[in-house]
Order: structure tokens, then C-alpha cells, then sequence
């Protein structure tokens, strides 16, 4: 992963663009993924869909995509040292990717003081376009506050009074269920009782259940992700409380990537997410083939946000932006419609505004598949303690 | 907090059902610390194989080929290990010891990935335990009693032999001297082998019988490693009765800790592992010798 490759791509672009090489410019992108380590699946989702969103978009902008990739091992210093690598030596004009927060808020201050723009692919923590906003750091993805507020108001509507809440006790697990149930309460519903159970120490989730079962509240509300959304899921089904309690959640505890192995534990289990594969348009439709024909799987969340960061650095070219400086004054400018629905910047914040989707998990004629339930408007994010300065450099 | 019986009825069988799964891998662990001195912190990654065999083989054969194979295959495995690194470590100190097993614990994770990719794997319960079983007016899942009956089961057969056997006889006679053992006739390199081999299997039989509960992952063997070496620290070094006990500890101090301390109950475990490194560092009760 350490060799530099020149997109197969590129050439494909350069040759059919030949019509257009009077204003044709050399972008330069660095990659800066997890191929290692255990988030590795989710880098390679992300890489396999930004390579797919340049050869979808990026014919039509005039301009050839130089991709430089770099392994961060989900480590911050490495994510770290490889930022610094990208930027010094090899001089990209826009850095993208970034999975885990962690990485994010120790490359940062980098990204920030070089004046790189970087397009966030992943990394959900709330105050990377909070306090610590830049106006170089744009963000495709999601913000984990941003995937659980709007669960407030709905549950409410569903006729859910009480709940039980569950998730590790980690910046993400916080956030994510700050955000519910700062909006659940609002909306007139009562938080029964709270389990945090220890990051990543924590796989057998029995004694928590127990609790859950005794608590006398409507529904449980959980955040969970990869091996722990797999063991909750299977577990909670376990014992018996899926009849008698529903599971309800941040959409990520039965994302694509894992619900194959929850198998019939996940069945009518109701989360939010920024993306099923399942949504209903015609974006989504093209994407999904496009990706199923690339790879061979369905994409996942993770893929939906390396195509849109592909394509949100294709119209930022397209709109004139061509080194540094004016792809970080473009870039908060994107608005698109994409497999997501309608997507733009918060230009307060630079953090993506989306609809969020709720959907069932249930069974398809080709396995566990995702029925949306309901499509919540797309709101901005509070502006968390953001004062944008002005680019400058 | 509840005075509600079933709901402490339930979280004894859920602290048990725990206990169980740390017995059958820290006697193991224990034994062979026992035995033969030697520290084997890729312990873990045995258990994590064991999970990775059974999870592949579902598929194929149902569970119970998985439960079965897999800890022929980690035996199989432990007895490579034995003849390549073990052997020729056994008298070489803790130190080279701690180092060859640790970096074996990076090795068999990376391995791992390599084969069987970065995505966890999630196996069914077989059909047989499906459910719950109503039981002193709760329901349980079926699949744990059957943990806690196996782990049991596997307690009271190894009891049997080492108390009732000859071959225990001499295990115990190996574990208080094992110069004195081989003096005495006894062929203690082929009883390592044996008890190293018998080890590894159970461990391949814990991450077996854990796949379907708790989703198959390439760290799981990482993480499973310091609750076991806290189970037999706690318990004793190279005790059987040590590891019973020091899993039951871990158990239950883990399940209520959760319940009733829940903004505690990280640290408590940890704590009460210091406590009894302070006060009887040679375990609570420890092999003799």
C-alpha cells in the first residue's frame, strides 16, 4: 500500500479529456486510509468507492486525478507521520479518508496549520466540526450526533416513552447517545436508565441485558459497531428480549458490512443511518450497480461516504477550484445530490447536512436486507463551539 | 436495582455462565504454568484459532462438526508449537518465554486477518439450544446453560483424573517436583507433551463453544488473554482448584461489579487482583510446591 500508484483511471481521463486540456489541471489527492488494522475493511470500502466515484465524475471535469495512497494503521501517529508525508513530500493539493477519530484529531492541527484541504470520509467525532472546526477540514461523512438526534423525536412519535440505553464507554458511544436522548427528552420521553459498558473489554453483554430486562422501560436504545454490534445483536435475541423490548438504535449496529453475520438476530431491529443500500432513488440505484459490478459486494455506509468524497472533489474542480487554496474555498461550496439524497456543506461548521434514514433490518429473498421506515429532514448540526476563521494562507 | 428474584437468578446463571468459559481456558493456561513453568501468553490466540475453525466449519459440517474439530485442530496446532518453540524454550526463563509467546500473539492475529479477512464472523446457535428454558422462574438461553454444563461436565472429568488416575498421579507429582518425578521413573517430557496438547485443546474447545455468543473477531484472542491470566494469578499458579475458584471470582466479581457498581466495575476486578497480589501473592490457592 506504501507504492504510489497513479490511477489506472487517470490515463482513461487524460486520453478522453484531451478535448477539453485547455484549462486540464493535475490534481494531486492523498488517500489516508486504514489497510491495516481493524478497521481495514472499512478503508478498503472507502478506496474500492473513491476510485469508482473518479472514474464516474471525474471525466467530466476537465481535470486527471493523481491518488496517492498511505496506510494509517489506525494508529494516530502513524496517520500522523504519513499526513506529513503527503504533504510535504508529496505536495498533494487535497488530502481525503480518515476512518478513525482518533487519527483525525492528531493529524488536525497538520492539516490545519499547512492549509491542506482535507475531505473527512469517515471519522464521526462531533467536535472535529465542533471547538476544533477548521476551514480546511470539510466533512462528507457524518457526525455521530447528527445520526442519533433525530431518533429523539421519532421514537417519541412511535409511541416510545421510556428507554433503556446501552453503549460503550468511549468519545463516539457518548456522543452518539448524548445526542438521542438530549432530543428524547426534549420530545417528552423519559431515559429510564444508562449502561456504559467498558470499550472494547466488554463481550459478553448478559449482566447488561438483565438490567435492561429489569429496567420496566418501552425499548432499549444502543450504539454499537463491528464485532460488538455483531455479539449485542446475537445476544440481546438470545435472551428472549427482542419480543418484549424492542432494539433500537444508531443504524451502524446493523450496517451491511455485518448484518450477514447477526443473521436472524437482526430482524426487525430499527435503526438511523445516513445510508442504507436499500434507498429508493436513482443515484442510489447507478451507485449500487456500479459498486456491486466493481467489487462484488454491496456497498456499505463507508462506501456511500468514499463516493460522495470522490465527487464532491470533482465539482469542486469542476467550479474553477485547481491547487490548495481554492479547493478549500470550494469545497464547503458543494452541493449535490448523490445516493444519500440531497448533500451539502454547512458552511458554519463545514460538516455535511443529510437526511437520515430509518430502517428495519428485515428478511430479503437474498438474506437480511434494509426496509426504510422513514426519511428525517436533513438538519445542521449546532454550530458546537465553531468560529470558522477565513482561509488563510 | 431491583429485589425482583428472577432478575438475580439471572445474572448468577450470567456471571456462571461467564466463569465457565474463563475455566475452560485458564485451566489450560494454568497447568501448563504448573507443570512445566512455562509462561504461554498465546493462549488467547489458541482460543481465537479454536473460534475461527468452529465458525469456518459450521458452515460445512453444522456446529457440532465445528465442536468437535476444532480442538483436534488446536491440539494439532499446540503440538507444532510444542516441537518448534516450546521445547527448546523450556528452559530458557521467563523472559525469552514471555517474548516468544507474546510476538506468537501478533503473528497468529495478522494470520488470521490474512486468511480469514478483517469483517467479524457471527455463527448460529445450533437448532438443539435454540431459546430459552424457563428456569427457577426466569427464562435462560438455552445455548449458556449449556456453557455452564459443559464447563461442569469438563471440571468434573478433569477432577476425575487427576485425583482418581494414575496419570494424574503423576501429573501431580510432576507439578510439586517434577526432578523428583523423573527420578522416580516417570517420563515427565512426553507428560508436558501431553498435558501441553490437552491444554491447547480445551482452549480450542472454549473459543468453539464461545463463536456463537460472542462474534468471531482476529483480537478476540488478545482480548480474552488478561481476564484469563487475572483468573489464574487470582486463583493460583498451576492449580486446578486455583482456577475454579479464581474463575468463579472473576465471574461473579464481573457480572455484579456491572450490576451493582456499574461506574466501578472496571476497575474492580483489577483492584481485587491487586489486593490479592498484596496479600497472598502466591494465588488463593495455589499448587503445592
Amino acid at each position: 500500500m506504501r507504492t504510489t500508484i497513479r490511477a489506472a483511471l487517470a490515463g482513461l481521463v487524460t486520453s478522453t479529456c484531451m478535448l477539453s486540456a485547455a484549462y486540464a489541471e493535475d490534481i494531486k489527492g492523498g488517500l489516508l486510509l486504514p489497510y491495516s488494522g481493524v478497521y481495514a475493511a472499512l478503508g478498503q470500502d472507502i478506496d474500492d468507492a473513491f476510485a469508482l466515484g473518479l472514474e464516474t465524475f471525474g471525466a467530466d471535469s476537465g481535470a486527471t486525478f493523481e491518488i496517492v495512497r498511505e496506510d494509517d494503521e489506525v494508529k494516530p501517529p502513524v496517520g500522523l507521520a504519513k499526513t506529513k508525508k503527503l504533504i510535504l513530500q508529496d505536495e498533494v493539493d487535497v488530502m481525503v479518508g480518515v476512518v478513525s477519530s482518533g487519527v483525525l484529531g492528531a493529524i488536525r492541527d497538520t492539516v490545519d496549520g499547512a492549509g491542506v484541504p482535507l475531505i473527512v470520509a469517515n471519522a464521526g467525532n462531533d467536535e472535529a466540526t465542533g471547538e476544533a472546526c477548521s476551514p480546511y477540514i470539510t466533512r462528507i461523512s457524518f457526525s455521530n450526533s447528527q445520526i442519533n438526534r433525530p431518533m429523539g423525536q421519532w421514537l417519541v412519535d412511535q409511541g416510545v416513552k421510556k428507554v433503556f440505553t446501552i453503549a460503550p464507554d468511549y468519545a463516539a458511544g457518548r456522543q452518539m447517545i448524548d445526542a438521542f436522548t438530549t432530543a428524547f427528552t426534549a420530545a417528552g420521553g423519559e431515559v429510564v436508565d444508562q449502561e456504559w459498558p467498558a470499550f472494547q473489554k466488554t463481550q459478553d453483554f448478559g449482566p447488561y441485558l438483565a438490567n435492561a430486562k429489569a429496567s420496566g422501560a418501552d425499548a432499549v436504545y444502543v450504539f454499537f459497531a463491528g464485532g460488538e454490534a455483531i455479539s449485542f445483536v446475537k445476544q440481546y435475541d438470545s435472551f428472549g428480549l427482542k419480543a418484549e423490548m424492542p432494539l433500537y438504535g444508531s443504524g451502524f449496529l446493523t450496517s451491511q458490512l455485518y448484518v450477514e453475520a447477526e443473521g436472524p438476530a437482526a430482524e426487525g431491529v430499527i435503526t438511523a443511518l445516513h445510508y442504507v443500500p436499500t434507498l429508493d432513488n436513482p443515484e442510489n440505484a447507478a451507485f449500487v450497480e456500479a459498486f456491486k459490478a466493481k467489487t462484488g459486494r454491496i456497498p456499505s455506509e463507508y462506501a456511500v461516504q468514499g463516493y460522495d468524497s470522490a465527487r464532491a472533489l470533482v465539482e469542486a474542480v469542476k467550479a474553477g477550484a485547481t491547487d490548495r487554496e481554492t479547493l478549500a474555498a470550494a469545497l464547503p461550496k458543494v452541493a449535490v445530490t448523490g445516493p444519500r439524497g440531497e448533500l451539502r456543506i454547512d458552511p458554519a461548521t463545514n460538516n455535511i447536512v443529510q437526511p437520515i434514514h430509518v430502517y428495519e433490518t428485515v428478511a430479503g429473498p437474498e438474506g437480511l436486507t434494509q426496509k426504510v421506515l422513514a426519511t428525517l429532514p436533513a438538519e445542521a448540526d449546532p454550530v458546537n463551539g465553531c468560529a470558522m476563521p477565513a482561509a488563510t494562507n | 436495582m431491583t429485589t425482583d428474584i428472577g432478575f438475580w437468578v439471572l445474572q448468577t446463571l450470567n456471571a456462571l455462565q461467564l466463569s465457565m468459559l474463563l475455566f475452560l481456558l485458564s485451566v489450560g493456561l494454568t497447568v501448563i504454568f504448573g507443570l512445566m513453568h512455562f509462561v504461554n501468553l498465546a493462549h488467547g490466540s489458541l482460543y481465537a484459532f479454536g473460534a475461527y475453525i468452529a465458525a469456518t466449519l459450521a458452515g460445512t459440517l453444522g456446529y457440532w462438526g465445528g465442536f468437535l474439530l476444532a480442538p483436534l485442530a488446536v491440539a494439532a496446532l499446540g503440538a507444532v508449537l510444542y516441537f518448534t518453540l516450546i521445547r527448546s524454550q523450556r528452559r530458557a526463563g521467563p523472559m525469552a518465554q514471555v517474548l516468544i509467546t507474546f510476538g506468537l500473539i501478533f503473528v497468529a492475529v495478522d494470520a488470521t486477518r490474512l486468511v480469514w479477512g478483517d469483517l467479524p464472523i457471527g455463527i448460529a446457535v445450533p437448532e438443539l439450544f435454540e431459546g430459552q428454558l424457563a428456569l427457577l422462574g426466569v427464562e435462560y438461553p438455552i445455548y449458556r446453560l449449556f456453557i455452564i454444563a459443559l464447563g461442569l461436565a469438563v471440571l468434573g472429568v478433569l477432577t476425575l483424573i487427576l485425583t482418581r488416575t494414575q496419570i494424574g498421579a503423576m501429573i501431580r507429582a510432576g507439578v510439586d517436583n517434577d526432578q523428583m518425578a523423573a527420578c522416580l521413573g516417570i517420563n515427565v517430557e512426553r507428560m508436558f507433551f501431553l498435558v501441553f496438547v490437552v491444554g491447547c485443546a480445551l482452549a480450542g474447545l472454549a473459543g468453539a463453544v464461545a463463536a456463537p455468543v460472542l462474534s468471531v473477531t482476529p483480537d478476540m484472542g488478545l482480548q480474552i488473554l488478561i481476564p484469563t491470566l487475572i483468573v489464574i494469578v487470582i486463583g493460583g499458579l498451576g492449580s486446578l482448584k486455583g482456577a475454579v475458584a479464581g474463575s468463579l471470582i472473576f465471574g461473579f466479581v464481573q457480572t455484579f461489579g456491572a450490576v451493582i457498581l456499574p461506574t466501578l466495575s472496571p476497575v474492580l476486578i483489577y483492584a481485587l487482583l491487586a489486593a490479592v497480589l498484596v496479600t497472598r501473592p502466591q494465588g488463593l490457592l495455589p499448587a503445592k510446591g
